[in-house]
């Protein structure tokens, strides 16, 4: 239904690696839905759950047909990073999460968006929609890091646990072209440490990347608990093929 | 460029007066996603559509009632294109859209919001509706009218609105956000 380039010229592995983590994200927010902690939080995670799925389904349906490519795909089959894999955890966890990938996917869909290459129109839709959603990160991170002791001493344990998994965002995606990657690393850098200091964390100083370096995630390794995840987003479709609603 | 016929304004017409399945107070033209409509013969019809939000659900229904509408009117064929560029913004958003949108109890969108991302400033959450350097209008309640209101949450009933409450009247109430 959504108009998109002719397929030739769509870089296929850059369509998967940016769906993937919007679909990834979108379902591990979601999981929220029942749980959050107070009722506006749980519409805004249920709404940017929502924006992001939306982004999937566009950049999907450019590498294929978006339902095959979301339900019957293996785990080595996807490209998304390793950081929108992870579990919730408390919710000082998700927040770090959001922080660290929407400022990464802020600045990306900005670069995308002024370019002319096939990802352009969705990343002139994306950005704004991330901009909502890196504001709402920033400020839970101030007000979760400038709290209470409790909280504060639990934001720092999630920005200090995730962090080895923000050096993979900035590899170079191939198929996207036209980005300086490692501008944008020093750029999200600038970003995330300035939220860091006013929410008076400190900044992180462990390696920004795990044992399996290579790419990780975009190469198709991931970490324990997204095939857990798979199970559970795949289970109905695999049992119920074709089923609709 | 195409020019429209005679034929295609009045399809366009029919098109853009569905209602909003989410808002059925706008029609889709004052909502400003209905951006073209192309004719081939008589008998086939392609309409352009844009989503508000990428991951909008309200996009199916409006595709399916621009179908409904269009055959009715004697379209054997009709299909309709999602359209992603250029990115709607709020500014699509007609002034009756606007009128309307504010006599149904949600605060319109401040015009001018979308030169560039969408530059949200941090702060308090307990603040007035104008940004800190005093360059944007308030966000004014739609029941009195008043400037003193604040922002509850962010995301709101839909992905296109956020909670605020009016200081003066104590309401609570929507405001579509500026995208």
């Amino acid at each position: 239904m959504t108009t998109t380039p002719a397929a030739d010229t769509v870089p296929t592995a850059a369509a998967l690696a940016l769906g993937d983590d919007a679909l990834v994200l979108s379902h591990r927010l979601g999981e929220w839905a029942g749980h959050a902690p107070v009722l506006e939080e749980e519409v805004a995670l249920a709404n940017i759950a929502l924006d992001l799925l939306g982004q999937a389904r566009v950049l999907l349906s450019m590498a294929g047909d978006e339902d095959e490519l979301a339900f019957l795909r293996e785990e080595r089959a996807f490209r998304n990073l390793q950081l929108v894999e992870q579990p919730n955890g408390d919710f000082a966890h998700t927040i770090a999460r959001q922080l660290y990938f929407s400022v990464y996917q802020h600045l990306l869909h900005d670069r995308l968006a002024s370019g002319d290459g096939p990802f352009a129109p969705l990343a002139g839709k994306a950005v704004k929609e991330a901009a909502y959603h890196r504001d709402h990160a920033e400020q839970w991170t101030l007000r979760l890091g400038d709290g209470t002791d409790e909280s504060h001493a639990r934001m720092q344990r999630a920005v200090d646990a995730l962090w080895r998994f923000t050096g993979e965002m900035f590899q170079p995606v191939e198929g996207i072209d036209g980005i300086d990657w490692p501008g944008l690393e020093s750029a999200w850098r600038e970003a995330v440490e300035d939220v860091l200091g006013r929410a008076t964390l400190t900044v992180p100083e462990g390696p920004r990347s795990g044992a399996w370096r290579a790419g990780a995630g975009r190469q198709g390794l991931h970490t324990e608990p997204f095939g857990r995840m798979l199970a559970e987003m795949q289970h109905l479709h695999r049992s119920h093929p074709g089923a609709t609603w | 460029m195409v020019t429209t016929t005679p034929l295609e304004e009045q399809l366009l017409e029919l098109a853009g007066s569905v209602p909003d399945p989410e808002l059925p107070v706008l029609t889709l033209r004052e909502l400003g996603v209905v951006r073209a409509v192309r004719a081939h013969g008589t008998d086939s019809v392609e309409v352009d559509l844009t989503p508000t939000y990428t991951g909008c659900p309200a996009v199916e229904v409006m595709s399916l009632d621009i179908e409904r509408v269009l055959r009715e009117h004697g379209v054997r064929e009709v299909t309709v294109r999602t359209v992603l560029a250029p990115a709607w913004s709020t500014d699509d958003i007609t002034d009756e859209g606007r009128r309307k949108l504010r006599e149904f109890g949600i605060a319109p969108p401040r015009t001018g919001a979308t030169r560039g991302p969408v530059r949200v400033e941090l702060g308090p959450t307990r603040r007035e509706g104008g940004a800190a350097d005093g360059t944007r209008e308030p966000v004014r309640c739609p029941h009195c009218g008043s400037p003193e209101t604040e922002l509850l949450s962010r995301f709101s009933s839909t992905a296109c609105k956020a909670l605020r409450r009016c200081l003066t009247c104590r309401e609570p109430f929507d405001h579509f956000k500026e995208l």
